[in-house]
């Protein structure tokens, strides 16, 4: 059976910051859902959902990081859909978009609400 | 909410077309109230590659998607419409009355079951929709033979599935020939021979008397000549015809042989009620094909809209491939044009037929027919449908030009001329949008649409963006990426000459912006083939793909292959026996890869250290099968133990492997040795290639199997072992240092200019005075290769990396195994969905 469960979001620690690479990203389990947190400067994260809904894969984490024009985005390691990290956006469809999450970092930690 | 100002438009049917004329009114419709009745239990699909629903893993072939039409602000209503009341504008179903102001008819249309006896029986099945695959699918399972009646298009698809479904087929064609409506005589023949040699019967003149039963159920068919076969199921695929019966019982016009009558605008005999697709009759013609349907879809839809654009008919050309065999045929294919002349060429080694059916003058082609080779389709379609003037002689356009040079006639379209039939997309309108900005392929099909049909225009499509630009004063861009102004050997001549050690450096001195998923892995690689460092160093780790990253093969659904290197594909019964124990531990799929290696597939990211931990204790090594790198050399048992080899191809295989094992390159490299010209280990479609002689070894370069096929051609000859490697250190250094990311050495040699006897004259004759330094560069990554899993075991920081979740120890749930032929596969979306709990709330 199909069973829809409904959580509300809450802050979550999640890692330290040394624990993500520069310009990489890792996978988080919050809350029942699977986040994946980018580390795309040295103190700048973004947390979208780590599920590429064009291969149904849990793998968005596991992508590459980079830029296009001014906006930071992650390329899916499976068929490279690239998404604006920030909103969620698929670059090449606007229409479709992936959830994102608000992560902070506090005293070396990093913190994710999902 | 409907209001007395609202336009109500009703559209009856929801199948290819119906959907592209809904997709063509998106965005237009602020005024309207649209609503669609849609008789098969699920959206539109894609018709035209039905077949493809037999395929592992099965594709989606959906169109339609709810989510969409709301999106759109279309109402889907699932039901069959019984009934249309043109007095009271009304269209009826079993259970409502649906009220319009415009309905638009896209019933599509129904296959034909020609009246035989026993055509009601059980193990009959027509051709048609997804419950008829299924139906077939499930009756398959328990027949022997089948038997496909129609030796059209549709026919043969329906053969070759029956095929692929492991059914010993029959096609029934009563014409002298197969697609009868598209090939002429001589290409029927050898379409006919083509599809025997597959193992398929085909009965061509044929006429079925009547299909034999037994307890109900098909056992058999009988012809009119008195022969008989055996068969358990009979598919018929005798043509199609019209649905029009809702249209014929509320009175509209229909055509004598069937067709809802419309005139340029898709109009009925009733002004407020439109027909499009295959249940339309356009000057007493069905259009049986997608493409048309199309036109008619945003005909109707700019109609609609306030535009006034007109249906005059279309191309029936088709290209396509079937069973594996090309079949072309466009305009005049029969030379019915008064005074045309034909022209043919026929290839009985290649298995391919050509004919040109051209004007009177010769100076035009009106139409042709190809058989088994499609690769000029789209060049001579343009010169038809332009009415171009032939460049050269009609004689170039048939006989292949010679290999290595020679002219290859392209003729310059026109701006009118279509370049994409599917989306109706001209040369113009590809010109106006790289003016506008679009000045790549994604940008194109994006913003004119082209090329997201059938994609088989995009050669096309690339080659007049290249046009353009040159057109436009702007050098054609070979930079990799938007980071970097540079192609990827300019890139490896900086970071070389500059002797830089990482991406920031390059990216410093050279690029802007973080780098993407181009230019990372390529920098990734140059720095690999230069330095051979670590390459998860904290630096470098970042810029790898996947594969790299986590020194495994990611497949679909997030888990990886374990490749182990068994160089040569030679491999003691010890090992043998290790890779089954933990294959069985770690509960892995099995597959013997066409590199003589031994590939374990579900392995999940938290797994790989322990399972390579397990295999580096039994002796194995990284098989790089995950990099842009040199993966096997293959062998065949050579002299060793053959009665025809002349020399030990096994023994140069595995050390050929060992010398350039963990060499990284703009693409992935394969080896291959044979031990005689009868060339077992195919050595021929590798990019570098060995066979033995008696003499010594002949040394072959840039093949490749893959996507294009390419055999490797001649370096040098008669080498003994000492020259042979070191004309390969050369040849692989002097690829890696000058081909284009992700270049193929075929492709590459290609582009190179002076082609193969410019690269022995640097090869063999060193015309350039760099084999020392290519030699140099060999020898130094031989002395710091190392095995990057060994490496990665003894670094405990590293292992933090693989696994799933930084914050528990978790693995992917969505990861999910079924069992298949004894053995584990990734579960599909549709067996998952039964097994997984779903969280929302975003």
């Amino acid at each position: 059976m199909t069973q829809t469960l409904t959580r509300e979001a809450v802050w979550v620690q999640v890692c330290e910051l040394n624990d993500i690479l520069l310009h990489a990203g890792v996978a988080a389990k919050v809350n029942g859902k699977q986040i994946a947190i980018f580390r795309v400067e040295e103190n700048l994260l973004y947390a979208t959902s780590n599920f590429d809904p064009f291969t149904k894969a849990n793998v968005l984490s596991r992508g590459i990081i980079g830029t296009k024009g001014d906006v930071y985005k992650v390329a899916s390691p499976l068929l490279k859909h690239s998404f604006n990290l920030k909103t969620g956006e698929y670059l090449d469809d606007p229409t479709i978009t992936i959830p994102t999450y608000e992560v902070r970092v506090e005293d070396g930690k990093v913190w994710v609400k999902a | 909410m409907s209001t007395q100002n609202t336009h109500r438009l009703l559209v009856i049917g929801n199948g290819m077309v119906g959907h592209k004329f809904l997709e063509s009114l998106q965005n237009k419709t602020h005024n309207m109230e649209v609503t669609v009745l849609c008789e098969e239990p699920r959206l539109a699909y894609d018709r035209v590659h039905l077949t493809s629903y037999f395929d592992q893993p099965k594709p989606d072939l959906a169109m339609g998607r709810i989510e969409d039409y709301q999106a759109w602000g279309i109402r889907v209503v699932m039901e069959k419409a019984t009934h249309i009341d043109r007095e009271q504008k009304t269209v009826h179903t079993s259970t409502r009355a649906l009220k319009y102001d415009t309905l638009v008819l896209a019933t599509g249309s129904y296959p034909f079951v020609p009246p035989i006896q026993g055509k009601d029986a059980e193990g009959c099945f027509v051709y048609r929709t997804i419950e008829d695959m299924d139906a077939i699918y499930a009756y398959a399972q328990s027949s022997k033979e089948g038997v496909v009646i129609g030796g059209g298009l549709l026919g043969l698809e329906a053969a070759g599935a029956l095929k692929a479904l492991g059914i010993k087929t029959h096609v029934v064609e009563f014409a002298p020939r197969l697609m009868p409506v598209q090939v002429d005589e001589q290409g029927g023949k050898l379409l006919k021979k083509k599809i025997e040699n597959m193992g398929i019967t085909v009965h061509t003149s044929t006429a079925t008397q009547s299909i034999d039963l037994e307890n109900g159920k098909v056992k058999g068919l009988t012809f009119s000549d008195g022969k008989s076969i055996e068969a358990q199921m009979v598919i018929f695929s005798a043509g199609i015809r019209p649905r029009d019966e809702l249209a014929r019982a509320s009175g509209l016009e229909v055509g004598e042989r069937g067709g809802i009558t419309i005139n340029e605008a898709c109009q009925t005999s009733d002004p407020s009620i439109y027909a499009i697709g295959e249940c339309a009759l356009y000057k007493g013609r069905i259009y049986g094909l997608v493409a048309p349907g199309y036109t008619m879809a945003r005909v109707v839809a700019d109609q609609l809209t306030g535009g006034k654009s007109e249906f005059t008919g279309a191309d029936m050309s088709t290209k396509l491939k079937l069973l594996g065999v090309d079949v072309g045929s466009f305009g005049d294919a029969f030379a019915q044009t008064p005074g045309s002349e034909e022209m043919f060429f026929t290839d009985p080694l290649k298995g391919t037929y050509k004919k040109l059916v051209l004007s009177a003058d010769g100076k035009k082609v009106l139409g042709g027919v190809l058989v088994g080779d499609c690769s000029d389709y789209s060049n001579l379609h343009s010169l038809f449908s332009n009415a171009m003037d032939i460049p050269g002689g009609p004689e170039h356009l048939l006989v292949p030009a010679p290999a290595g040079g020679g002219t290859q006639v392209k003729a310059t379209l026109p701006m009118t001329a279509t370049v994409c039939s599917c989306e109706n997309v001209s040369k113009g309108s590809i010109c106006e949008a790289v003016m506008g900005g679009a000045q790549d392929i994604p940008s194109i099909k994006k913003c004119t649409k082209a090329g997201t049909g059938c994609g088989g225009c995009v050669p096309m499509v690339t080659d007049i963006l290249k046009e353009q630009l040159l057109l436009m004063g702007q050098e054609v861009s070979n930079s990799i990426c938007e980071h970097f102004d540079y192609s990827r050997q300019e890139l490896f001549d900086l970071i070389r000459i500059k002797e830089y050690r990482t991406f920031g450096e390059v990216l410093e001195n050279h690029g802007h912006g973080l780098g993407c998923e181009v230019c990372k892995p390529a920098v990734a690689s140059i720095l690999a083939s230069l330095y051979n460092e670590y390459i998860l160093k904290q630096e470098h780790a970042p810029l790898q793909d996947t594969n790299d990253r986590f020194l495994a093969n990611m497949q679909k659904d997030g888990t990886y292959s374990v490749v182990p290197r068994v160089a040569g594909g030679e491999i003691t019964p010890e090992k043998l026996i290790v890779l089954g124990e933990v294959a069985k531990k770690y509960n892995l799929y099995c597959k013997i890869t066409g590199g003589q290696r031994i590939d374990l597939f579900g392995a999940r990211q938290e797994e790989l250290p322990l399972i390579w931990a397990d295999l580096i204790a039994a002796g194995f090594e990284s098989g790089h099968a995950y990099g842009k790198s040199l993966r096997t050399v293959k062998t065949c048992v050579g002299e060793t133990w053959c009665r025809y080899g002349v020399q030990d191809s096994t023994t140069l295989g595995i050390k050929l492997e060992e010398r350039y094992k963990g060499l990284r390159s703009p693409h992935k490299l394969k080896g291959g040795v044979s031990g005689c010209t009868r060339e077992c280990a195919e050595a021929q479609g590798k990019d570098f290639g060995i066979i033995a002689t008696e003499k010594g070894w002949n040394l072959y370069v840039a093949g490749n199997g893959g996507m294009k096929p390419k055999h490797a051609q001649l370096l040098a000859a008669d080498l003994d072992e000492e020259t042979l490697v070191r004309y390969l250190d050369r040849f692989l250094m002097y690829y890696i240092r000058t081909a284009d990311r992700l270049q193929r050495t075929s492709v590459w040699l290609e582009k190179l200019e002076g082609g193969m006897d410019y690269l022995r004259k640097v090869i063999v004759e060193d015309s350039l005075g760099i084999g020392a330094e290519l030699e140099a560069a060999m020898v130094k990554h031989v002395g710091t290769y190392h095995c990057e899993w060994k490496e990665t075991l003894a670094n405990p920081e590293k292992m933090k990396h693989f696994r799933h979740f930084i914050n528990t120890d978790e693995g992917d749930d969505n990861v999910v195994m079924v069992e298949e032929r004894g053995q584990i596969r990734p579960a599909f979306d549709f067996e998952k969905a039964d097994l997984l709990p779903m969280i929302s709330g975003d």
